[in-house]
């Protein structure tokens, strides 16, 4: 790495460290109700939206009434984003007379959209009209990602909570996730970006002749849109959905080093803050900071090897006099750490936003993507869903090591007992199943191998990572599997719905089944989980089961690339 | 049932909040404080001809001019309406052919010695403006004999367009292909 690259490496995760603490504070007194800097003018708006949406704030709900909540709000919103898609050429603000999506790719996509997946099986600028992309994508990119966080102060609440049914209220945590964290944020996100270059407008698409007359032809059209709006919650709400085909590397919705560096911190900040939060509402900072350790170690490692990969280059052609690490699907305002640092922060997150092609890394450089999806994006992880993940992981890790050493499995003063145990390795495991099953299926089926745009042993990545960024809702591709077929559409929209609802409702029932536990204060007999030996020990089960999961897969993929790359050297 | 009333309604009124409210206060507030950018930071030729966009880069093939980066996308290169990388792995026999054309067509302008990875990997976007100042140094001797200029005057033109890293700590050193063959257009009377 050259001097730019460690500036900029250094400087973001220092910077991402000094926002944890206040925004994660931040989080807990909003979830707590309490009185923040932002209430004298966002209580009334609450208030009245309670109103407007027949609410009763105070009412409690218990576990299975939250999860219906849920269900029912997603169901809507997968609904509303549905139609709009298939009518889009009837609703307004269609300046370039855009035709409606066909069937099978707005199931796909609304699916998508609402599940915080945002896998696109459709190019941005030449499919969808900016009335779809503002009251479809941006809407659900901010409900989406509201919906994970209400999830995940639910789970917190199952720890905190004693001898009670109670898990707050889903609307209310709907409310205000989104109009306290996420809505401020993407405002003033918005106008930084705007200011480095990200277009906001309504006009339509601008003709330009272009310089060097010779060319055919002679004329482009330059799309255009809201588009910093939606960049901003795409980000902030690990989301990843690009109104562009070639999301953030598009240099409108990515113009600069700056603005790079503002989407790297942006899709890290709210998952990383959450492992604050967290330790604020059970009282014990120091959980939430071992969590957050984890989670930095990993993400280090991560982008070391992916640095490494991608600098050492492809020496199928090094011996040709090119100069410089593999650049192919990248681009030169980033370098190759401003694409690393991306890739790792999107796909350590359910984000999925890409600002270089993830199919054109080096094997061991798409290894590393795709291996941050596998393990359940853990490495901060989705906004709320990161959080609850990693909870799940330390409840299996607990039990474990209580089975070592045997003591009583307990968690932040809760027994863990079976039932605990099942949810928890249903939470961890679906999305890891559904992957191995959905890619198996994929290439018993002629027609979607052909959907393959490598041959050989980079093809099965190219499923492989598919079926894994849809059921894991990431959302990033090895873009060069053609993915709007039916058979993608379609089994790709269920993968995403299993791997976004079976967790969710696997994490409700847990949260419901500890708040009524009693608490057992901590005793000799307790092993500590906020202390090193604890962390080192939950580290090491993460990596584990996904190491058991997926290893004959990834040795298929991108393993047996590599070898194939180096020519056995 | 009522909760399926107050996710409808929900879903309603934030539909208007998030997808109507806040993307007009966004765009009202961008067009304020940075017209320019919020259109898409168009230029204009001394005609006041709209050629393009400062982000946005464009083909260019003749010799007088700096070439861009290779760009994969569809139906021909540097195609607005679909951004896109060639997603190409690195083993796959197109990526080894396209980047042999693309070192043979420098080396049939007289380039010896090491080519700069960015000229011969296409982008991520297919759009992307910019090349290192190393590719651009590397064309001054092509562009000066087009031009009938001195290496020493092309020279300067790449120095004066190349932008440092931001705040002079972000992003990598880099030129604007687009600035750049402008700048030269303007500037210099073609033989």
């Amino acid at each position: 790495m050259n001097v730019y690259e460690w500036q900029q490496t250094i400087l973001l995760f220092v910077t991402l460290l000094l926002l944890i603490k206040p925004l994660g504070t931040f989080m807990a007194r909003v979830y707590q109700g309490e009185w923040t800097f932002l209430s004298p003018v966002l209580l009334p708006c609450e208030n009245l939206l309670y109103r407007l949406c027949r609410v009763d704030s105070d009412e409690e709900m218990d576990w299975r009434r939250y999860a219906l909540a849920m269900l029912l709000f997603n169901l809507v919103c997968f609904v509303t984003l549905f139609v709009i898609l298939l009518t889009q050429q009837l609703l307004p603000l269609n300046p370039q007379h855009l035709p409606a999506f066909s069937w099978p790719l707005a199931f796909n996509t609304s699916v998508s959209f609402t599940t915080n997946t945002n896998w696109q099986n459709y190019g941005g600028e030449a499919n969808s009209s900016y009335f779809s992309q503002m009251a479809g994508f941006t809407v659900h990119n901010f409900v989406s990602a509201a919906t994970g966080m209400a999830i995940a102060i639910a789970m917190i609440r199952g720890f905190v909570r004693r001898k009670t049914s109670s898990l707050g209220n889903f609307w209310v945590d709907l409310v205000r996730s989104t109009l306290y964290i996420l809505l401020p944020l993407s405002l003033v996100v918005a106008l930084v970006l705007v200011s480095q270059g990200v277009i906001q407008n309504f006009s339509p698409y601008k003709t330009v002749s272009l310089i060097e007359s010779t060319n055919t032809p002679g004329e482009v059209q330059i799309p255009m849109g809201p588009v910093a709006s939606q960049e901003a919650i795409k980000e902030l709400g690990t989301n990843g959905g690009g109104f562009f085909n070639a999301n953030s590397a598009h240099p409108f919705e990515n113009p600069t080093p700056f603005s790079n560096f503002i989407e790297i911190l942006l899709i890290l900040l709210i998952p990383a803050s959450l492992t604050s939060t967290f330790g604020t509402m059970v009282g014990n900072t120091r959980q939430g900071w071992g969590l957050l350790s984890i989670m930095f170690f990993l993400l280090i490692v991560s982008f070391a090897v992916l640095q490494w990969a991608e600098t050492s280059g492809n020496p199928l052609l090094s011996g040709l006099g090119v100069h410089g690490g593999n650049m192919e699907g990248k681009e030169v305002r980033f370098g190759l750490a401003g694409s690393s640092l991306f890739s790792v922060a999107s796909t350590g997150t359910s984000c999925g936003a890409v600002n270089s092609m993830h199919d054109s890394l080096t094997p061991l450089g798409g290894l590393v993507p795709l291996s941050l999806i596998l393990t359940g994006e853990v490495v901060f992880g989705g906004v709320g869903s990161g959080l609850y993940t990693m909870l799940a992981f330390a409840v299996i890790a607990v039990f474990v090591s209580g089975l070592m050493i045997g003591r009583t499995p307990e968690y932040l003063g809760k027994k863990i007992e079976v039932r605990e145990i099942w949810l928890s390795i249903l939470t961890v495991l679906t999305a890891g199943v559904t992957v191995l099953i959905f890619s198996g299926l994929a290439l018993l089926i002629p027609s979607a191998v052909a959907s393959m745009a490598n041959p050989g042993a980079h093809g099965l990545s190219e499923v492989l990572y598919g079926f894994a960024s849809m059921a894991n809702n990431n959302g990033s591709a090895f873009a060069g599997l053609n993915g709007n077929v039916n058979f993608y559409n379609l089994l790709g929209a269920l993968a995403m719905l299993i791997g976004r609802y079976i967790p969710a409702l696997a994490v409700l029932a847990m949260a419901g089944s500890l708040a009524e536990k009693k608490f057992i204060p901590a005793s000799l007999g307790t092993l500590p989980t906020d202390r090193a030996p604890f962390v080192i020990w939950l580290l090491l089960v993460i990596v584990i089961v996904g190491a058991l999961t997926f290893f004959p897969a990834l040795a298929l993929g991108p393993i047996a690339e590599h070898l194939i790359m180096t020519g056995g050297n | 049932m009522k909760d399926l009333k107050s996710a409808l309604l929900l879903v309603l009124f934030l539909t208007l909040l998030l997808g109507g409210i806040y993307p007009a206060v966004v765009t009202v507030a961008a067009n304020l404080l940075f017209p320019h950018q919020a259109e898409g930071s168009l230029v204009a030729d001394g005609y006041g001809r709209v050629v393009g966009s400062k982000l946005i880069g464009q083909p260019f093939s003749e010799a007088k001019y700096f070439w861009p980066r290779p760009s994969a996308t569809a139906a021909f290169a540097y195609n607005p309406l679909l951004s896109a990388g060639s997603n190409l792995g690195p083993t796959h026999p197109e990526l080894i052919r396209q980047v042999k054309e693309r070192i043979t067509r420098f080396r049939d302008t007289g380039v010896t010695g090491e080519i700069p990875a960015d000229l011969v990997f296409a982008s991520a976007s297919g759009l992307d403006p910019h090349i290192s100042p190393e590719a651009a140094w590397l064309q001054v001797p092509r562009i000066a004999k087009a031009r009938g200029l001195s290496v020493e005057k092309v020279h300067r033109f790449v120095v004066t367009t190349t932008q440092g890293p931001q705040a002079g700590t972000l992003g990598a050193p880099r030129v604007n292909v687009l600035a750049l063959n402008m700048a030269l257009d303007r500037d210099t009377v073609l033989p």
